[in-house]
C-alpha cells in the first residue's frame, strides 16, 4: 500500500492561491474609475459579444477578469441574486455591499473546499451613488476576501502596475473623457514600461452615470460616442456625454 | 420565472393555495384601458378608477406600466394581483435582457405575458381575473402593437384601437367611430381621452376626469424613442379639451353618416 503524500494546509493553499492567480494573470486587466458624474469601466476586449462588464441591478455594475465560463456563472448568479432580492423587497434593498457578500461567500467556499478547483476570476462591484461620496467600489479577489476600493481600481494581467499607475494619476471629480482617457493610457502600458496602442475597437466601456434618468444606470458606451470621447478634450465633451446620456 | 418556480415556488402568484370560498371575493377591481396605434407607435391610457361591488374603492389608482423601455401594460381586473402580475412581468423582462444581453422580441413579451395570464385561471374561476392589454413598439417591424388576452391566456393581436376592461365596451364603439389611419401622436392621445370619456360616461365602473381634484386619465406613448408617460400637464391639457368640448356637445365628435 502506497502512503500518500502529506502536504501541509498552507502549502496546498498556496498552490491554489497560485494557480488561480497565474489564470488570471493570463487575462487582460481592466480598470474601474470613479469620475464626476459616476462610475466608468474600461477594459480591452476584442470580443463584441462576450462581455467583461455588465449590468446587474439600477445602480450596480460588474466587470470580470480571468475565465470567462466561470466568472459568467457568478455573473448570473448575481443578477438572480439581485432580482430576486428587489422583486422580494424593494428595489432599493438591493446593494453593491449585499452582492459584494454573496460573491465573497461563493469564491471563498469554492476556493477552499478541496473537491473544485479554485476560480481563476477577479471580480469588481461597483455601485454609483446619488453623490461622488456614495459611490461604491469592491473588488473581490479568487480566495473570496473583499477589499473596498477608491477612487480607481485594476484587476487582471498586471493590475499590481496598473492600479499604481492610476493611483498617482487619479483625482476626484474628473469629466468622462478625462477618465477614460486615463484608464486607456494606463491599460496600454506594457509589463516591460513600453506603451502600446488600443484602437478603440477593442476597447470594451460600459458606464454607470448617475444622471442618467432612468432607474437602471448602466450604459454601454460604443462607437461613435466612445470615439468622440477618446479624441475630444476634456471641455468640449463635457456637454455631448451629457446629451447622449438624454438619448 | 422559471428560476422562481424552481427556488421559491410560493412568489408565484399561480402556486399559492386558495382556501375554498363561497359566492364572490371582494376585491378592488381595476376598469378599462384602451391602446390605439398611430404610425409611429402606440398609445396604451387607463382610467383611475377601481371599484368594488358598488363602491369606488380608490380613485387614483394607476393601472398603466411600463413593462420595459418599448412596451407597457395595461390591467384590468382585480387590482392587487394584477399590480403583482405586471412586477413579476416587469422582472422578467429585465431579467431577461440583463442575463441574456438582448431584449425579448414583442411576441415573446407578449406570450410570456400569456403564460402568466394563464397561471392565475384558477384565482379567474373565483372571481378573481385579470385581463391586461399588451401594447408596444416592435422594434424590428417599426410599428406600434397591441396585443390583447382574454381569462384563460389565449393572446390576440388587435389591429388599429382595442380595449379591455368593463368600460371597453362603450371604448370600443367610440374609438371605431374616431379611429383613422393618419393619427399624429397627439390625436391619438385625444382619441383615447374621447374613448375613455365615453366609457365612462355609460359605464358606472369606470372614472371620467375628475377635474375638481386633478385625477386624469393616465396616458402613455411608446415609439421608437421607448416608452414615455404623458406628464400631468399634458394629461390635464388634453383632458380639459375634450370636456371643453363635451360641454357643447355632450355625445362628443359627431362621426360622418355615409
Amino acid at each position: 500500500m502506497s502512503t500518500p503524500f502529506y502536504v501541509s494546509p498552507q502549502q496546498a493553499m498556496a498552490d491554489r492561491a497560485e494557480y488561480a492567480r497565474k489564470g488570471i494573470a493570463r487575462g487582460r486587466s481592466l480598470v474601474v474609475l470613479q469620475y464626476a458624474d459616476g462610475i466608468v469601466f474600461v477594459g480591452e476586449n476584442p470580443s463584441r459579444a462576450l462581455h467583461k462588464f455588465s449590468e446587474i441591478y439600477d445602480r450596480i455594475g460588474f466587470a470580470a477578469a480571468g475565465k470567462y465560463n466561470e466568472y459568467e456563472n457568478l455573473r448570473i448568479g448575481g443578477v438572480r441574486y439581485a432580482d430576486l432580492r428587489g422583486y422580494t423587497y424593494d428595489r432599493d434593498d438591493v446593494t453593491a455591499r449585499g452582492l459584494a457578500n454573496v460573491y465573497a461567500q461563493t469564491l471563498g467556499t469554492i476556493f477552499s473546499s478541496a473537491a473544485e478547483k479554485p476560480y481563476e476570476v477577479e471580480l469588481v462591484v461597483a455601485e454609483v451613488g446619488e453623490t461622488p461620496e456614495g459611490d461604491q467600489i469592491y473588488r473581490l479577489p479568487h480566495d473570496g476576501s473583499i477589499v473596498d476600493e477608491h477612487g480607481s481600481v485594476a484587476v487582471g494581467g498586471n493590475a499590481e502596475q496598473i492600479s499604481s499607475f492610476l493611483d498617482q494619476r487619479h483625482q476626484d471629480g474628473m469629466s468622462l473623457a478625462e477618465a477614460l482617457k486615463l484608464a486607456v493610457q494606463a491599460l496600454s502600458r506594457d509589463t516591460n514600461g513600453s506603451e502600446r496602442e488600443i484602437p478603440a475597437e477593442r476597447l470594451e466601456v460600459a458606464v454607470l452615470d448617475r444622471t442618467r434618468p432612468q432607474k437602471r444606470k448602466f450604459k454601454r458606451v460604443v462607437g461613435r460616442q466612445l470615439s468622440r470621447l477618446l479624441e475630444a478634450d476634456g471641455a468640449a465633451t463635457e456637454a455631448e456625454s451629457s446629451e447622449d446620456s438624454e438619448e | 420565472m422559471d428560476f422562481l418556480s424552481e427556488h421559491q415556488p410560493e412568489m408565484l402568484p399561480g402556486n399559492r393555495q386558495l382556501p375554498p370560498t363561497q359566492g364572490v371575493i371582494e376585491a378592488p377591481h381595476g376598469t378599462t384601458i384602451v391602446a390605439v396605434t398611430f404610425p409611429g407607435g402606440v398609445v396604451l391610457a387607463g382610467d383611475r378608477r377601481a371599484t368594488m361591488g358598488n363602491i369606488i374603492a380608490q380613485r387614483d389608482i394607476e393601472k398603466v406600466f411600463p413593462a420595459d423601455e418599448y412596451s407597457a401594460v395595461g390591467i384590468a381586473g382585480t387590482a392587487g394581483l394584477a399590480v403583482e402580475m405586471v412586477k413579476l412581468f416587469q422582472l422578467e423582462l429585465e431579467h431577461f435582457e440583463k442575463v441574456e444581453g438582448a431584449q425579448l422580441s414583442l411576441e415573446g413579451k407578449a406570450n410570456r405575458l400569456s403564460t402568466m395570464i394563464r397561471s392565475n385561471l384558477g384565482m379567474a374561476m373565483q372571481g378573481l381575473a385579470v385581463v391586461p392589454l399588451f401594447a408596444g413598439f416592435d422594434v424590428d417591424r417599426e410599428k406600434g402593437r397591441i396585443f390583447s388576452y382574454d381569462v384563460t391566456g389565449g393572446r390576440s393581436e388587435e389591429h388599429n384601437f382595442a380595449a379591455t376592461g368593463s368600460g371597453s365596451i362603450f371604448a370600443r364603439g367610440a374609438m371605431k367611430k374616431l379611429f383613422r389611419d393618419d393619427l399624429s401622436e397627439e390625436q391619438a392621445a385625444t382619441l383615447v381621452v374621447q374613448a375613455l370619456y365615453d366609457a365612462a360616461d355609460d359605464d358606472s365602473a369606470t372614472g371620467g376626469p375628475d377635474v375638481a381634484r386633478r385625477i386624469y386619465p393616465i396616458i402613455t406613448v411608446i415609439t421608437e424613442d421607448g416608452f414615455r408617460r404623458l406628464t400631468e400637464d399634458e394629461a390635464s391639457g388634453l383632458s380639459r379639451a375634450v370636456l371643453q368640448r363635451r360641454l357643447e356637445e355632450p355625445d362628443g365628435p359627431k362621426a360622418a353618416l355615409l
